[in-house]
């Protein structure tokens, strides 16, 4: 254990020390070969345009280089691994897009993912924008907050113990030690296996990614709803306005833009769940979902690359026009700064 | 802002009531595993943890010794001992012989079992059974009895998931998976955040755009490519493909999108006056990256160090890509993944862990919520 510990502060002594001295050096380089100081006009002033159009590479190079190998590789070699067998040797054309959509599990994983994408984002969004205009009208909606906030920082992995410790269920007449069939059987209910009922289930899942996304969504929306001039909302009020219009007809169109983006981050989310799944089930009870189902394809019998590339492929498809609308946005924001 | 509702003492009563349910549902859960987890282990399953301050009881079922425990006192045939053995004694309440009736007749009390049997147990489980004839048979008399036990708080499970579930390994090769993912990808990200934002150079608006849509790419998508080549790396050098340089470098390069982007728009944001001053006085590119944007970025990079954080610490799917769902060197969130399927029942196991788990990022969380929560809005509200 000592030497895991003296290995990770070296590592980290490397790895910051090689990126201080890569960036200091090829600087220190650049100034060198192309020298702007110490020598005559017409030189300095063509070494400082070689320069200029030299460090700024040098300063996204490694950046560049990462972002490479990391994600735009990944994502090229996917898209080629999806037409290929399950080791990736021979061309099989279309056969793991048919497999796919021929599968029971794939189209169960795909009705539970629109399933998942139905209910958690609005929900999240919803329950986060009430709790936010709520929280804003009393003394200790800071401390609200703070409470209601930090499931965000908890893992799902560990999300899914305390919930399924929630979820727990022992024979009927036996004492319940899962909070939600002891309230259940104390108004006189029947004890449930929550998490293998099926359709339903999916929905137990869903109540654990809520109770984490409903902070962020909260939070983003509030920092919304403080932007809402107020004189718009005293205007309201003096021409009469009651407490629902005065939600529905001013603040909820104010914030539209940052509702779009609390939801599609969400959807975002959503689409990639995996680790919940994973945890409490494992697709059992006709839970899978695409992410899992695809880590599943990765590893099931050696391995199936050609089968998980797909799934993958599949999961970036639905991502595509989120992407495609963020890049409009940016580039509207920036004004192509 | 002006208060829409709350005129009236009624709906302002609603609104505190309203946000109470909330805080109330979404602190429970977490509260239950930190209750379970200093709980003892038999009381867990005794008794819900919203009862851990109350005696737990339970009704048991219990076998007295067989005939050839008997013995002849008084003119009559005894069978005495106690009925929790040498074990821990616990309180009894009531007991009884029909499973009908477990709790038939209080403690102390004598129970006639007829043809002049008669029962009698104590509260400390001591009993006395008698007859005026000679048992016989293999197997003794059934007894059914309530008991309670006083709450009883120990440490003992963070001492037996720490020590001996290999839960402590595993906070440390989280730490030795996270920190260096979380300090790697900054310096990286400021010097591309820095060009992307202040320099010209041809090509700058078309790498913005592919971060940005980068930013958005699943995961999912690079994970076979990479562990294909992990793989392939680690034969071609005959090296294992499951080390932490490669995760580290993995996180780096998910993180890395965010980490640029969210940066930029930050470092893009500072005035333009004082980099132009600074030009002015001969100061390089260089020069007025490490002496002044940096200095002046300290909150966004202490923002994104803190997302970066409880991402890597929270991760489960790149943690079991590529170092495995099993052995030494698994993370924490994998090895309460593996206990999960493991000690499914104990609960007593996975409340501790989990809550070992979730301490460090609800310690981060809660020290430095300010810049989280700057990063959150800076990184969401525009892009994703």
């Amino acid at each position: 254990m000592a030497a895991q510990i003296f290995s990770a502060i070296f590592v980290i002594i490397v790895g910051v020390g090689g990126c201080v001295a890569y960036f200091w050096g090829a600087n220190k380089l650049l100034d060198t070969i192309f020298p702007s100081r110490g020598v005559k006009g017409g030189t300095a002033i063509d070494n400082l345009r070689r320069q200029g159009m030299i460090r700024p590479w040098l300063f996204v190079g490694p950046a560049l280089i990462i972002l490479t190998i990391y994600l735009i590789y990944p994502v090229v070699e996917t898209l080629r691994l999806s037409f290929l067998d399950r080791g990736g040797g021979n061309f099989v054309g279309f056969a793991n897009y048919e497999w796919a959509f021929g599968d029971r599990e794939f189209r169960n994983s795909i009705l539970n993912n629109i399933m998942w994408l139905a209910v958690a984002p609005a929900a999240c969004t919803f329950l986060g924008l009430i709790i936010a205009v709520l929280t804003d009208k009393i003394w200790w909606g800071t401390i609200a907050k703070s409470l209601i906030f930090l499931p965000l920082a908890i893992s799902f992995v560990g999300a899914s113990v305390i919930w399924k410790f929630i979820y727990e269920y022992r024979g009927e007449g036996q004492t319940q030690i899962g909070l939600l069939n002891a309230v259940i059987q104390y108004f006189g209910g029947q004890p449930q296996v929550w998490i293998s009922l099926p359709f339903w289930n999916d929905f137990f899942l869903m109540i654990i990614l809520i109770w984490i996304q409903t902070g962020f969504a909260m939070v983003i929306l509030s920092s919304a709803l403080r932007g809402i001039p107020e004189e718009t909302l005293e205007a309201a009020v003096i021409d009469g306005a009651n407490p629902f219009q005065i939600f529905w007809k001013i603040m909820v169109p104010q914030i539209w833009g940052t509702i779009a983006v609390v939801w599609t981050t969400i959807t975002i989310l959503v689409l990639k769940v995996f680790d919940i799944v994973l945890t409490m089930t494992n697709g059992q009870w006709n839970s899978q979902v695409l992410a899992n189902l695809m880590f599943d394809w990765m590893f099931r019998g050696g391995g199936d690359f050609g089968r998980g590339a797909t799934i993958a492929i599949i999961i970036m498809v639905a991502v595509i026009p989120i992407m495609v609308w963020n890049i409009r946005q940016a580039n509207k924001e920036t004004g192509g700064h | 802002m002006a208060s829409p509702t709350g005129k009236s003492f009624g709906s302002r009563f609603g609104v505190h009531i309203a946000v109470l349910v909330f805080v109330v549902i979404w602190t429970v859960p977490t509260l239950g595993i930190l209750v379970s987890s200093l709980r003892d282990k038999d009381q867990i399953i005794a008794s819900g943890w919203w009862n851990s301050f109350a005696s737990s009881s339970q009704t048991e079922a219990g076998r007295l010794p067989a005939a050839s425990a008997q013995a002849q006192k008084d003119g009559k045939y005894v069978i005495e001992g106690n009925i929790f053995g040498d074990g821990a004694k616990r309180n009894i309440s009531a007991f009884g012989v029909k499973s009908a009736a477990p709790t038939q007749y209080p403690a102390g009390s004598t129970a006639d079992l007829g043809d002049g049997v008669t029962l009698q147990m104590n509260a400390d489980g001591g009993f006395v059974l008698s007859s005026p004839n000679v048992f016989e048979g293999e197997r003794g008399q059934r007894v059914y009895y309530a008991s309670s036990a006083p709450p009883k708080f120990t440490t003992d499970n963070y001492r037996t998931v720490l020590f001996s579930e290999g839960i402590g390994r595993s906070f440390m090769n989280s730490l030795t998976v996270t920190i260096p993912s979380t300090v790697i990808p900054i310096l990286i990200a400021a010097f591309a955040a820095y060009a992307l934002a202040w320099m010209r150079f041809p090509g700058r608006a078309l790498l913005i755009a592919v971060i940005i849509g980068l930013l958005v790419v699943p995961l999912q998508m690079s994970l076979i490519p990479l562990l294909k080549l992990y793989n392939g790396v680690g034969a071609f050098f005959g090296v294992p493909s499951k080390t932490y340089l490669g995760i580290w470098l993995a996180h780096t390069g998910f993180g890395l999108p965010f980490a640029i982007y969210l940066l930029r728009s930050y470092i893009a944001g500072l005035p333009r006056e004082i980099m132009e001053s600074a030009r002015i006085d001969g100061a390089s590119d260089f020069e007025i990256f490490v002496k002044i944007v940096l200095p002046l970025s300290f909150p966004v990079l202490a923002s994104f160090a803190i997302f970066q954080f409880l991402w890597v610490w929270n991760d489960l799917l790149v943690a079991m890509v590529f170092l495995g769902t099993e052995g030494d060197q698994i993370v924490l969130t994998a090895k309460l993944n593996a206990l999960l399927g493991s000690r499914g029942g104990d609960w007593e196991i996975l409340t501790t862990s989990a809550f070992v788990t979730i301490i460090v990022p609800l310690i981060v969380f809660f020290s430095l919520q300010r810049y989280f929560v700057r990063g959150l809005l800076a990184g969401s509200v525009k892009g994703g």
